[in-house]
């Protein structure tokens, strides 16, 4: 057995310190547990290991909720693009922002706004090109399972959508 | 015949020689990435989105003078060998080579101008000129854009620019690419210090090929990475007018100080290259790039006079894997391809060796 605790003189100490002294000089101090507790050298177990605990779960829960993020146009997930590197459709810059913005500003310089060539035709709103991709995609699904029928709906309301008033 | 035959006889004009600074600067590109508005990105486009995509951009092509003197070609009707020959041309990626489903290029006869379709994104179009001359290429590429822009909706978003499957890309969407030879700043070693300039100024240095190939025989590739936050005009001035005037004239003094202090050194490297590919029995294509650089940095330097930067660029690109394999009429494993490579340099440099 080693040296009792130097403060209750009741139990074998666990925790031993060096403390430097301001004159420079060294203490060596031999605590057990409990006193070590009392005196706010360690954290109490139960507390430490539960508010670990909670901060691990509660940052686990914060990145799966990112990892679940997903583009309702396209359907891919955060985790599926941070995995493959490459975006499922143009809505995702929307979705994803906020998570995307450090992203591209690392890549960037710094950067996070165009600065350049603008299209002619950029007016067109974001919401129709959205329907067509979520259109086409019906379409896409449709073809594969045979079903001419609903793609011969889907290609009239593509044709609609995409020869309509901006 | 197909286009692509006729093409391996040639080489490209990028490679037809001239061109400002082409002592150093071998060849000039632009490249600009678009996505086609109401369509997802090729991840997660399907079979039939893709056909879509590849018929409405060669639709929409086909209605501009992009599509004169052009051919259209269609990857899944092209065979490896073909498509692997347009690499070594500069014409297509790697990527898009060995990718899978709808996708092809509408490539021009003078092979200045080719536009990748569903490669990364669905649209990359590109423009080539032997030497440094990128704001030519810069007025062309937009042109070119704009033609196609009239009559097809990009996916465009005033806060980031033009939209593009991977955000590395974002923005302007813009890739500006120089070749450059650097024999005599790898000779001198000054080399390594000037590439971390350039990765310091976040520029990516790279081999022939492009991303993930290795800088073999002095040859560089630099081009700027951020899309975001500058204009195109800004990128394309600060490398026509800054960065490559600044390696170009590095490399100019290594080669003037070689001459002056080293000029045995450097004779006994261009003619052990001329002897070796002469005279070789087999050869590897690095080997081959490696000796062909320093022929070129000999003729370039004029301390060889006895073949012109026409046949060295003719030579370089014929024997280049599919290049080779294509003008030898069949197909060639990498052993017997050496020995017709070495064979081939030996009747076109070495007389009656």
């Amino acid at each position: 057995m080693g040296i009792l605790c130097q403060h209750c003189h009741q139990v074998p100490a666990t925790v031993h310190l060096t403390d430097v002294l301001p004159s420079g000089e060294k203490r060596e101090r031999h605590l057990c547990e409990a006193c070590a507790q009392n005196e706010g050298l360690l954290l109490k177990p139960q507390e430490g290991i539960t508010s670990i605990l909670e901060k691990f779960v509660k940052h686990g829960a914060s990145v799966q909720q990112t990892a679940k993020l997903q583009c309702p146009e396209c359907g891919i997930s955060w985790r599926e693009f941070r995995s493959q590197g490459v975006l499922g459709c143009p809505h995702d810059y929307e979705v994803f922002a906020e998570h995307l913005v450090p992203l591209i500003e690392r890549a960037h310089e710094g950067a996070s706004t165009h600065v350049g060539k603008v299209p002619a035709s950029s007016g067109v709103s974001a919401k129709r090109q959205a329907r067509l991709v979520q259109l086409r995609r019906e379409l896409a699904q449709a073809v594969e399972r045979e079903d001419y029928e609903r793609a011969a709906q889907l290609r009239d309301e593509i044709k609609a959508v995409e020869d309509g008033p901006n | 015949m197909g286009p692509i035959d006729e093409m391996a006889k040639t080489t490209g004009a990028w490679l037809r020689s001239g061109g400002p600074m082409s002592d150093v600067v071998i060849s000039s590109r632009i490249r600009l990435a678009r996505n086609v508005k109401g369509f997802p990105f090729l991840a997660k486009a399907g079979e039939t989105e893709r056909k879509e995509i590849f018929r409405t951009l060669t639709d929409r092509i086909s209605e501009t003078d992009i599509a004169k003197d052009s051919v259209i070609i269609d990857f899944e009707e092209l065979s490896a060998l073909d498509r692997e020959l347009l690499v070594e041309r500069h014409l297509i990626s790697r990527q898009h080579a060995e990718g899978e489903g709808s996708r092809g290029a509408v490539i021009s006869l003078r092979e200045d101008r080719s536009l990748m379709i569903n490669e990364e994104d669905h649209l990359r179009i590109q423009v080539l000129a032997s030497g440094l001359q990128l704001d030519a290429l810069w007025k062309e590429i937009n042109r070119i854009d704009d033609l196609i822009e009239a009559g097809i909706e990009y996916a465009f978003d005033p806060r980031f620019g033009y939209l593009t499957a991977c955000p590395t890309n974002v923005g302007t969407g813009i890739r500006v690419s120089v070749m450059l030879h650097l024999p005599a700043m790898k000779l001198t070693q000054e080399i390594e210090r000037v590439l971390r300039a350039a990765r310091d100024m976040r520029l990516a240095v790279r081999g022939l090929y492009g991303e993930g190939t290795e800088a073999i025989g002095d040859f560089f590739q630099v081009s700027n990475q951020t899309t975001l936050g500058k204009s195109e005009e800004e990128v394309v001035r600060e490398f026509a007018e800054d960065i490559i005037p600044q390696i170009v004239d590095y490399e100019l003094r290594a080669r003037e100080t070689l001459a002056a202090e080293r000029a045995y050194q450097l004779d006994d490297k261009v003619w052990r290259a001329v002897g070796i590919l002469g005279n070789a029995r087999s050869m590897s294509a690095e080997e081959s790039l490696f000796l062909l650089s320093h022929v070129r940095m000999g003729v370039h330097m004029g301390r060889y006079k006895a073949v012109d930067m026409g046949l060295l660029n003719e030579l370089f690109l014929q024997t280049q894997p599919a290049h080779l394999q294509k003008l030898h009429g069949s197909p060639l494993d990498g052993e017997s391809r050496s020995i017709v490579r070495a064979e081939y340099f030996r009747r076109r440099l070495g007389g009656n060796n």
